[in-house]
């Protein structure tokens, strides 16, 4: 809502007050101001101009020598290329030396020839939005009224000196959609009075409104319903006086008839609806809700298909208008009307939000009847209207209302305790200065021992509870002055549940493994959100998405890494570590909720460690992601159980280069490089991933931590290595050496892997160090010896494995 | 030359010959040769039976003061090359400490999580718990619950991701809290808690909107909670995420779940407040939104507010993060360009 100051000032003295600290007043007290602004700021030397004579220019076919009467000694010389200029108008000019919109500096120039004095302007020249000038001057010059003087300055004339307030209101307080909500308001913050002028209406009372029409609403759909008809009238542009407060509003000046119904919109927040009572073609105005598929043509040219939820105003035969929203384009208002039907009504708002939202019909109109209209002021705005368009088309009030008004406008009785005011806001505020608040939001108060019953005028409809009320008190007491305190009472602990301990536990761990963390969109394309299934789900897409990048809630964290991985590569980043632990959302057929899993998941691409002066590069591989894993799980208390299988059974995955990842019988998740094909639909790299189900890690037994005295007698070691078949894996050779030991083997350790020359086809070489002890004695060689042989003699017989 | 005489000349040769060995052998064979069995000094005492008895113990203890002496200049000795011989390998290990130390993998968390975890550890030190809720919510929960009925106006202020007519993405994490309500046993003491989390909006994304964000709310319900108390606690919050001389300032707003409602500002962090391109030259910022629990909130719930009230608040860690660091396209949070996420080393 834009409010010119100076309009305001007619209602309430706001003269003395700089436009800055009122809009911060109003700030801290009631909404937010975007803007405060002036037209004419930034721009100097616009003056009126008359147009002596013009001439073509010599030089060119649309240009035009204008000799112009700007108040000095001559007439100046101009140049001006508008189509719409001529001989006898008033015109802006900008003169030699000015500064209009845009930081533009006007010289005095020769265009092709001929010395031009300055320019003359278009609104829009000098800061105008084109969404507010007249449309039989938006491609060409203004012309102002016959009496403008030559030479005086164009501001004040346009009302470009007049401070305006771009006034941000919340959907509460619509009671500010209206230049006279806004001024009970200011005298309300200021503790001044409102002086609100009353329409004066005259009738014609030769004339009744019954003897052109009745109109009949149902309760339900428009408790207030008025009709008044003007005629005579003679339509025509409105007296720059009205144009100025439209424009400055941020309304196109149209006609009078219509400039009448914006200007009472926007004064009394009643949005106003004229027809051509001509071509109303019946007597009679009938509201009612459309009948499923009935059509109307509304006035911006759409024809619209009404549903049965659609308010309608109709001659009593078919729809003329879509109620509060537009009206019908068979009985809009012409140049050649005469004779003005004017409604004036309060629809219900949630209908009206609903039609508006299915035909994308949001006005200034349709915003107020969804947040409520003051229903106290739907005559009076009615009366000031009709009498404003009999004023300016020359035209005649009827005698009569039609219709009737039966919304409820007794104000409404509202208790607040001064112990709950003060419980609430943390202050010990006095009885009298609560009243002395009511009393200046113009509310009447009574108190009786500490309790006061308010009458809360309708205009304030957004005022219901006792709450309501502290928030009014609160406000005109100001934010600023309530105490700073911290909660008293109970104590109560403060700590992380088992499961967030976990997930920040795994965030950590996975950070200190060397990855970044990575926070992508959960919602993604089907595909990907398909990707990487661990357990069979049907997707959960958006009803009416805004994107198709975004339709669908992801079943896997991968997804997202490698749009990350790809997004970074595609940079020339191309060494990413990162991990991302978030929701996935696995849905069952028969529920519209997923189920919300929490996971964990990593993936890594080009090299882990760059090459250093110290050490070689490192590529990511498996067993670094593998290790990674395994020293996540082990630090959230997984050990033993622990089991990686190679599987081929993920499509998404390399089949020769993945592992599903149990923990005993329980699928904890899977780990490997990705299809290549996959790496190459992402632009990557060799990419190694793992995605987990945290929370059945979360859920799973951990390993107790048992303490074990560390024994004292030494350990002995044996060393083999083997000639192993390439089919044979570490695990089938480690499990005949735990299957084949005696009891003092303790440990088992890998140390050497090698394939390639100097082995013989399709072998591949495996080296262990065994590590025996025995917690209570020495052991002896030849007892270690013997254990030593028979774990050979068993590799080599049960898995074709040769010493070497 | 008598026996002392001589006695006198060994010792000084042999002095001279140890301060001239140059390795520990050497000077462990003198010690061999002059203190072994065979040696001199043995030698000389073994002539002492040939002296009359009175000078014997004269020349005996003169003989053994040599020993000592001697055996002393030979450790002496010795200790002087073996440090010597340290000196000279510890002198070739020297390194160059000016090379670079080898680089620790190390991976960083995402500055959202390190504003959310901030966040968390400071409302857990006040004794909030934390609550965590569905993404996927009721439309009763995100909205009714939270007294924004349907076709309520204020609706429009938030674009939703619908899934079906009741089903939604959450627009705000308070259907959390009007879930904990429901449940929170006020016998065992107030509700004091924060619901941190990811939310939704339908919205173009573009460098200020995304159509996902993060949000913490926070709340408390007791029988005696004041807007004061929501002023103070707001201070703390805002003092420990922008610095301790940071303020805020409350204004009039509204959220349907809360009433009387405040906008917050804090005191800019760029300028200290004398305006800049930060603050938009106002010398304050909008960090949160916060009120009283509307009294229809608590009613939703099964709370009575004629005994119960309490506070609401909630904030935007992207919209810290990106006013802390200056980020200028909320984008980057979620497109993990790394040398992006690398920036924020944690404090902490
Ligand atoms: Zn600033």
């Amino acid at each position: 809502m834009k409010v010119s100051k100076q309009w305001l000032n007619d209602y309430v003295a706001v003269d003395d007050l700089d436009a800055a600290a009122l809009a911060n007043k109003i700030e801290l007290s009631t909404v937010e101001i975007d803007d405060v602004t002036r037209l004419e700021e930034g721009q100097k030397k616009i003056v009126v101009g008359h147009v002596n004579s013009l001439v073509p220019h010599p030089n060119s076919d649309h240009l035009k020598v204008c000799q112009v009467e700007v108040g000095a000694d001559e007439p100046y010389q101009i140049v001006c290329g508008a189509p719409n200029i001529q001989s006898g108008q008033n015109v802006i000019v900008a003169l030699p030396s000015s500064w209009i919109a845009g930081h533009n500096k006007i010289k005095k120039s020769k265009m092709r020839g001929e010395v031009s004095m300055g320019m003359i302007c278009s609104l829009q020249e000098i800061g105008f939005s084109d969404s507010v000038v007249p449309k039989k001057y938006a491609d060409g010059i203004y012309v102002l009224p016959a009496d403008a003087v030559p030479g005086e300055s164009i501001f004040p004339y346009l009302g470009m000196d007049e401070d305006i307030l771009d006034v941000d209101i919340t959907p509460n307080r619509a009671d500010l959609l209206s230049m006279r909500g806004v001024a009970h308001e200011i005298a309300a913050l200021y503790n001044r009075k409102v002086t609100l002028p009353q329409p004066e209406l005259v009738e014609a009372s030769e004339t009744q409104i019954s003897d052109y029409l009745a109109a009949k609403a149902p309760k339900d759909l428009a408790p207030t319903y008025l009709m008044r008809i003007i005629k005579d009238v003679t339509v025509a542009d409105s007296p720059l006086w009205l144009q100025k407060r439209l424009w400055n509003a941020g309304v196109r000046p149209v006609n009078n008839v219509v400039d009448v119904t914006n200007y009472i919109l926007m004064d009394y927040g009643q949005p106003l609806h004229s027809f051509d009572y001509d071509k109303l073609a019946t007597k009679e105005i009938v509201v009612r809700l459309a009948n499923e598929g009935e059509e109307l043509t509304t006035l911006d040219g759409e024809k619209r298909v009404l549903s049965a939820s659609d308010i309608v105003i109709t001659n009593g035969e078919k729809p003329v208008a879509l109620a509060g929203t537009m009206g019908g384009a068979n009985t809009q208002i012409d140049d050649a009307s005469q004779t003005v039907a004017l409604e004036a009504a309060v629809f219900d708002g949630h209908r009206i939000r609903k039609t508006a939202r299915k035909e994308k019909l949001h006005s200034e109109a349709s915003t107020r009847f969804e947040r409520g209209i003051n229903v106290a002021t739907v005559r009076a705005a009615l009366d000031d209207a009709a009498q404003m368009i009999a004023n300016l088309g020359g035209g005649q009030v009827v005698s009569g209302v039609a219709g009737q008004e039966l919304a409820d406008q007794s104000a409404k009785e509202v208790e607040v305790s001064l112990d709950k005011i003060n419980h609430v806001l943390g202050t010990s505020l006095q009885a009298t200065e609560v009243s002395q608040i009511f009393t200046q939001l113009g509310f009447t108060a009574t108190e009786e021992a500490g309790k006061f019953t308010v009458q809360v005028p309708v205009r304030r409809w957004d005022i219901d509870i006792d709450a309501d009320l502290i928030e009014e008190v609160a406000r005109l007491y100001g934010y600023d002055k309530l105490p700073a305190t911290l909660p008293a009472g109970q104590a109560t602990p403060g700590q992380y549940t088992a499961k967030q301990k976990a997930i920040r536990d795994t965030r950590k761990l996975l950070e200190s493994a060397g990855l970044d963390q990575a926070i992508s969109y959960s919602l993604t394309t089907p595909q990907k959100a398909q990707r990487f299934a661990m357990e069979p789900a049907a997707q959960t897409d958006l009803d009416f998405p805004m994107s198709s990048d975004h339709t669908t809630l992801r079943m896997n964290l991968l997804s997202g890494l490698l749009d990350d991985l790809s997004y970074n590569s595609a940079r020339k980043v191309s060494d990413v570590a990162l991990y991302e632990q978030g929701r996935v959302f696995f849905r069952d057929e028969d529920n519209d909720r997923p189920r919300e899993v929490e996971h964990v998941a990593g993936a890594l691409t080009g090299l882990f460690h760059e090459v250093t002066w110290h050490d070689g590069k490192r590529p990511v591989d498996f067993y670094l992601t593998k290790g990674i894993v395994t020293f996540l799980l082990s630090s959230l208390g997984i050990t033993t159980g622990l089991r990686f299988e190679a599987t081929a059974k993920h499509e998404e995955m390399h089949p020769g280069r993945t592992a599903d990842i149990y923990l005993n019988d329980e699928l904890l998740g899977f780990i490997g490089e990705i299809h290549p094909s996959l790496a190459k639909e992402y632009k990557l790299k060799r990419t190694y991933v793992f995605e987990l189900d945290l929370s059945k890690v979360i859920a799973a037994p951990k390993n107790e931590v048992v303490y074990q005295e560390i024994s004292k007698y030494p350990t002995i070691t044996r060393d083999i290595a083997l000639a192993v078949p390439a089919e044979i894996t570490n695990q089938q050779i480690l499990n005949s050496v735990w299957a084949n030991s005696g009891k003092h083997l303790v440990d088992v350790r890998l140390f050497d892997y090698y394939q390639g020359e100097h082995l013989a086809q399709g072998f591949k070489s495996l080296a262990y160090t065994l590590v025996y002890q025995d917690k209570d004695a020495t052991l002896k060689d030849d007892e270690v010896t013997a254990e030593f042989e028979k774990v050979v003699t068993a590799l080599q017989t049960e898995l074709e494995v040769t010493v070497r | 030359m008598n026996l002392k005489d001589r006695l006198e000349e060994l010792k000084q040769n042999s002095l001279a010959e140890i301060k001239a060995a140059s390795d520990t052998n050497k000077v462990n064979d003198i010690r061999v040769h002059v203190l072994g069995k065979k040696g001199p000094i043995t030698e000389v005492l073994r002539g002492m039976r040939d002296l009359p008895a009175e000078e014997r113990p004269k020349v005996g203890s003169f003989a053994n003061k040599v020993r000592d002496e001697l055996t002393e200049a030979i450790a002496n000795r010795r200790d002087e090359l073996e440090i010597a011989k340290t000196a000279a390998k510890l002198e070739k290990e020297k390194i160059d400490v000016s090379l670079p130390g080898v680089p620790v993998k190390q991976g960083q968390p995402h500055v959202l999580s390190q504003v959310l975890d901030q966040i968390e550890k400071l409302f857990l030190g006040m004794g909030y718990q934390v609550v965590d809720g569905p993404e996927v919510e009721e439309e009763h929960y995100n909205f009714e619950m939270l007294n924004l009925p349907k076709d309520h106006p204020a609706r429009d202020m938030q674009d939703t991701f619908y899934i079906t007519n009741s089903i939604l993405m959450r627009t705000q994490t308070s259907p959390v809290q009007a879930r904990t309500m429901e449940k929170h046993d006020f016998s065992k003491g107030p509700l004091k808690m924060i619901s941190p989390g990811k939310v939704y909006r339908r919205d173009t994304d573009d460098a200020t909107h995304s159509h996902q964000f993060h949000q913490v709310e926070g709340l408390v319900i007791d029988k005696h909670i004041s807007m004061a108390d929501l002023k103070g606690t707001l201070q703390q919050l805002v003092k420990t995420l922008f610095g301790e001389e940071r303020e805020i300032r409350m204004r009039p707003s509204y959220f349907p779940f809360t009433e009387p409602s405040a906008e917050v500002d804090v005191s800019c962090f760029k300028c200290g407040g004398k305006g800049c391109a930060v603050c938009k030259y106002t010398g304050w910022i909008e960090t949160l939104g916060a009120g009283m629990v509307h009294p229809n909130v608590l009613k939703m719930a099964g709370i009575d507010p004629e005994v119960y009230g309490g506070f609401a608040f909630g904030l935007g860690p992207d919209r810290f993060a990106m006013l802390q660091y200056g980020v200028n396209d909320i984008r980057e949070f979620y497109l993990n360009d790394v040398r992006f996420l690398e920036q924020f080393s944690q404090k902490g």
